[in-house]
């Protein structure tokens, strides 16, 4: 559902474009051997390459190249064969050779699709424009000195993906919807660990607005958003400011805007007048990138299975819905868990257990899937011992938690509680004819016609086996015994 | 014994390998020479105490048997190679107090070979000119004088600093670098030997980087044998520059044989420019005759496209250095002028830092590349560069290498030229073409002009056909019988 403004004029339409820089995983950065681990000391993870000391040269990291394809691949893009790395030329203290390697005229990747999933369970194709490869930045760190900025180049020559979709977004929803999924699937392909507070993830995004049916409006661009609430609030304000401006007449200016997270405002950059000239030319110390189809049929071959056809095999082969398909392979740890958990069992009964009753326990103890107290295993044997009726679907609840509480395994804790449910029909028997003597009233009132009085004689045998009697069981035995 | 440092490489290399003279001997003879060449300002930084250990280093061994290809041979390094805990300039105000962490692959090599360092020798700022005039360490001279005039002439360019150490003998070889002409033209001035290998064949990797797409190391050196063996022992694959090609090393050496019976020369047409000196001509005219005479056949080729050569390189290399000149930036290394704020920094660090050669080719390089203009200089100049190499391509199937002048003129003097940095330029005329397509090329001394000065004819070949270069090099050289020397007046 697109994002509509009600204006004086009449109704806006939001459109939203996102550029994400996605880290590639990799022991390396793009051109260099250095170490590109998240919060190590400042300036530990620098080469002379990274520095760019004179004389010094890039040479292409293989396995960022291989990431990228993969990622291409993942999107269901064009992968270019041949591509060439240029120069972005401009002067900033935390980029050390005064121009970023990065691709400009020929991407290794080229066009592609994503579905994204919304709330409403309405699916939408977004198109990819292309992903290229290229080079972060430093840091510069300006609060740490009275007079001088202080500069981290740890992060400088570290390999991005920049993954372009076409202004196809309608909603800030939408949007993430779309980070989230790109997120999911470089994950499942493990070509970018997705950690948006870590900065490994990162958007920019472009804005405009228009009347319904009209030509694309002017946008503005707000960079560097690592949240999926920076990204939803920064459109929502930025939305609203240019259809004011557009009611009241106005123009908007085709800009670079700051989103204030504080204050929860996009404040204005550079105007595209004061817009760098690049001046982008190939760079002359690095061959193009060419490689054969063998090359790609290699990386596809290996590909794992991703989010939208994983979510198919679980509706169409273990007959989960769609919406509990959905929850599991949002995240692949989810989905992996979920199937670990699914192995030989009830995969519906799994599903049920791993969506509720485990996912609650894990946000009452404040835990995530990565440190879960409870294994995919576990969890299994306690489903294991519902199915074969050694506890009922309540203790297990109960069950659960303590597992979630003390660590210990499901028949660890039904063994030391006594959990275990009486399914001896001589001991339940000997319970039912105990309350049917001491509630003979209540006898001739259910053979008089008042079936709900069921309940009742359930109730109480449960409760004279303190909980412990296999429902199924006492139902099957109670009932010809009240019939007469 | 004899004065040790007028022998070429060859001959000192069978002297200490007949213990005739250690390497000490061969260093302090020559460090002897360079105190009292200081009036030639070839070396910008002298490394006394590297030499000396170098040379004992390379006597023991060479006691215990183990001897490189240059083995206690000493040599001067273009202060363009980054030489580990050495300061290394580029003839630039903003690298000041630079000394860089790590070695080239090129030094490397040569070190790894036995190689001595004797120093860092001087060169145009960044590589950036035809006379060594823009030097922040100030102008070299050229060891050789006009009979006719007392003048200081300029030694060629960019390597001058190394053309006037081996011409004068103060360094047995020196490394050169090569973008349009900087080893050749330089070598031709100082009545050399300089040779630029194929693009590709010398590791950029540690060389301070004018063109990348241009720049290539060689050796300058006083016979057309001295270059075969220093090159072999400078070159090879380098993983760590993507441009270096992984092929194997020939022995340059061997290639050497003197007969060139049935070889094919090529003569340009369009190298017989208007108003070409008839000095320059007849000596061309002379190596034709040589070749000739040692059994090579003469085919006159076309090479239609030379003169776009000469403004595609000036728009092309300006480009490529406006990107890779951005890293002095005043933040990491060398001089920082201290500013208002980081822009103001910058300005005033390279506005300082930079001398005038460099602004201007920065500032046409960053126009060349500008949104509005890329297309109509850089994109046309690539697309000039590409005819030109098709040019020789095509040339190259009816003949085995091409014989023209390296240079429109001899050494010239201080100021002569100075005025009109287009007039500078005509001086890499015949040595841009080859450089342009990434071929071989070789100066070899060849003659003296009507007032004295030594004149270069210089041979081109195939991609990687720097056997067949060298070869026919060697019997040019021989042919030639160049034996003049300058006048040792800096010892005065």
């Amino acid at each position: 559902m697109g994002m509509i403004i009600q204006g004086a004029t009449g109704d806006w339409e939001v459109v939203i474009g996102l550029e994400v820089h996605a880290q590639v995983s990799s022991n390396a950065k793009l051109f260099s051997g250095s170490a590109t681990e998240y919060g190590a000391d400042q300036n530990t993870q620098v080469s002379f390459v990274d520095a760019a000391m004179p004389g010094m040269l890039p040479v292409i990291n293989e396995m960022a190249v291989e990431q990228a394809v993969r990622t291409g691949l993942g999107l269901k893009a064009q992968i270019n064969k041949y591509s060439v790395f240029d120069r972005k030329n401009y002067f900033y203290a935390d980029l050390p050779q005064g121009y970023q390697i990065s691709q400009f005229l020929q991407p290794i990747v080229g066009e592609g699709t994503m579905t994204i999933e919304l709330k409403d369970g309405e699916t939408r194709e977004i198109g990819i424009t292309r992903l290229h490869l290229e080079q972060d930045a430093g840091k510069s760190i300006h609060d740490q000195h009275p007079s001088m900025t202080l500069v981290d180049l740890n992060r400088s020559g570290v390999a991005l993906m920049e993954i372009v979709s076409e202004p196809d977004l309608r909603s800030p929803e939408e949007a993430a919807a779309y980070v989230k999924k790109l997120r999911s699937i470089v994950r499942y392909l493990g070509t970018c660990d997705g950690n948006m507070d870590e900065g490994s993830m990162r958007a920019d995004v472009n804005v405009s607005v228009r009347k319904f049916g009209d030509e694309l409006g002017t946008r503005c661009e707000m960079k560097n958003l690592n949240s999926m609430r920076f990204i939803q609030q920064a459109i929502v304000y930025e939305a609203n400011r240019q259809v004011d401006i557009l009611e009241e007449g106005g123009e908007i200016k085709q800009e670079t805007r700051l989103y204030d997270s504080v204050k929860g405002e996009t404040r204005s950059m550079r105007s595209k007048e004061e817009a760098h000239d690049y001046r982008y030319f190939p760079d002359p110390d690095l061959l193009p990138l060419q490689f054969d189809d063998a090359y790609i049929e290699k990386i596809r071959a290996e590909l794992p299975e991703l989010p939208d056809e994983k979510k198919a095999r679980f509706v169409n082969e273990l007959k989960i819905s769609d919406y509990d398909a959905g929850v599991l392979v949002a995240e692949k740890e989810v989905a992996d868990f979920f199937e670990d958990v699914a192995k030989g069992r009830d995969a519906k009964l799994s599903a049920n257990w791993v969506i509720g009753d485990f996912f609650g326990n894990l946000k009452r103890t404040g835990n995530t899937l990565s440190n879960t107290p409870v294994s995919a295993a576990s969890l299994g044997a306690l489903i294991d011992l519902v199915k074969d009726g050694t506890i009922s679907n309540r203790t297990a609840k109960e069950v659960l938690e303590e597992m979630f509480d003390t660590g210990k395994e499901a028949a660890v804790i039904v063994d030391e509680k006594g959990l275990k449910q009486v399914s001896d029909t001589g001991a339940i028997e000997a319970a039912i004819d105990t309350i049917i003597a001491a509630n003979q009233d209540k006898v001739e009132q259910y053979r008089g016609g008042k079936d709900k009085l069921l309940g009742f004689f359930v109730g109480q045998v449960m409760k004279a086996t303190g909980g412990k009697a296999n429902p199924g069981v006492v139902n099957q035995l109670l009932k010809p015994k009240l019939d007469g | 014994m004899s004065d040790l440092t007028k022998l070429k490489i060859a001959e000192a290399r069978d002297g200490l390998k007949d213990g005739k003279f250690s390497s000490r001997e061969l260093v302090a003879a020559h460090l002897t020479a360079m105190d009292s060449a200081r009036g030639m300002n070839a070396y910008i930084t002298e490394t006394l105490d590297k030499a000396v250990d170098g040379a004992t280093q390379s006597d023991d061994r060479r006691a215990k048997g183990d001897v490189g290809k240059l083995e206690g041979i000493p040599l001067a390094i273009k202060d363009l190679f980054c030489t580990k805990g050495v300061l290394t300039t580029a003839a630039s105000h903003i690298l000041d107090g630079f000394k860089p962490q790590y070695e080239s692959t090129v030094t490397t090599n040569l070190w790894n070979e036995g190689a001595v360092m004797l120093g860092k020798v001087n060169l145009d700022e960044f590589a950036m000119g035809s006379s060594n005039e823009t030097s922040y360490y100030g102008n070299v001279v050229n060891p050789w004088r006009r009979t006719t005039d007392d003048q200081p002439l300029v030694p060629g360019g960019s390597s001058g600093g190394s053309a006037s150490a081996v011409a004068s003998n103060i360094a047995m070889g020196a490394t050169g670098t090569d973008t349009g002409g900087s080893i050749r033209q330089p070598a031709a001035f100082a009545g050399i030997v300089g040779m630029k290998p194929t693009y590709g064949r010398c590791s950029r990797w540690g060389v301070v980087a004018f063109a990348s797409s241009l720049d290539q190391a060689g050796p300058m050196t006083r016979s057309v044998q001295d270059s075969a063996i220093m090159l072999e022992a400078m070159c090879g694959f380098d993983p760590k520059d993507s441009t270096s090609v992984d092929m194997a090393v020939p022995n340059f050496e061997a290639a050497l044989t003197g007969d060139i019976r049935g070889l094919k020369v090529g003569i340009p047409k369009e190298y017989r420019l208007d108003g070409i000196s008839a000095e320059i001509s007849n000596l061309w005219e002379k190596g034709i005759e040589w070749l000739k005479n040692a059994g090579a056949e003469i085919v006159d080729i076309s090479l239609p496209h030379t003169k776009y050569a000469l403004p595609a390189y000036y728009i092309i290399a300006p480009a490529e250095a406006s990107s890779n000149l951005a890293r002095y930036d005043g933040v990491r290394f060398g001089l920082r002028v201290e500013g208002v704020d980081l822009d103001d920094m910058y300005s005033k660090t390279r506005g300082e830092g930079f001398g005038e050669e460099v602004k201007r080719r920065l500032l046409i390089g960053t126009y060349a590349l500008s949104a509005g203009y890329y297309d109509a200089y850089y994109l046309k100049a690539q697309k000039v560069r590409a005819r030109i190499a098709d040019d020789f391509k095509e040339a190259y199937k009816s003949v085995d290498v091409i014989l023209t002048p390296t240079t429109p003129s001899a050494a010239f003097a201080f100021g002569e030229k100075g005025d009109d940095p287009l007039e500078m330029y005509l001086n890499d005329v015949f040595t841009v073409p080859a450089s342009l397509a990434g071929l071989p090329g070789i100066s070899v001394p060849a003659g003296l002009s009507a007032d004295g000065l030594p004149l270069g004819l210089q041979i081109l070949g195939r991609p990687f056909d720097e056997e067949t270069v060298l070869r026919a090099a060697g019997v040019l050289e021989q042919a030639a019988e160049f034996t003049a020397t300058p006048t040792a007046w800096w010892r005065g």
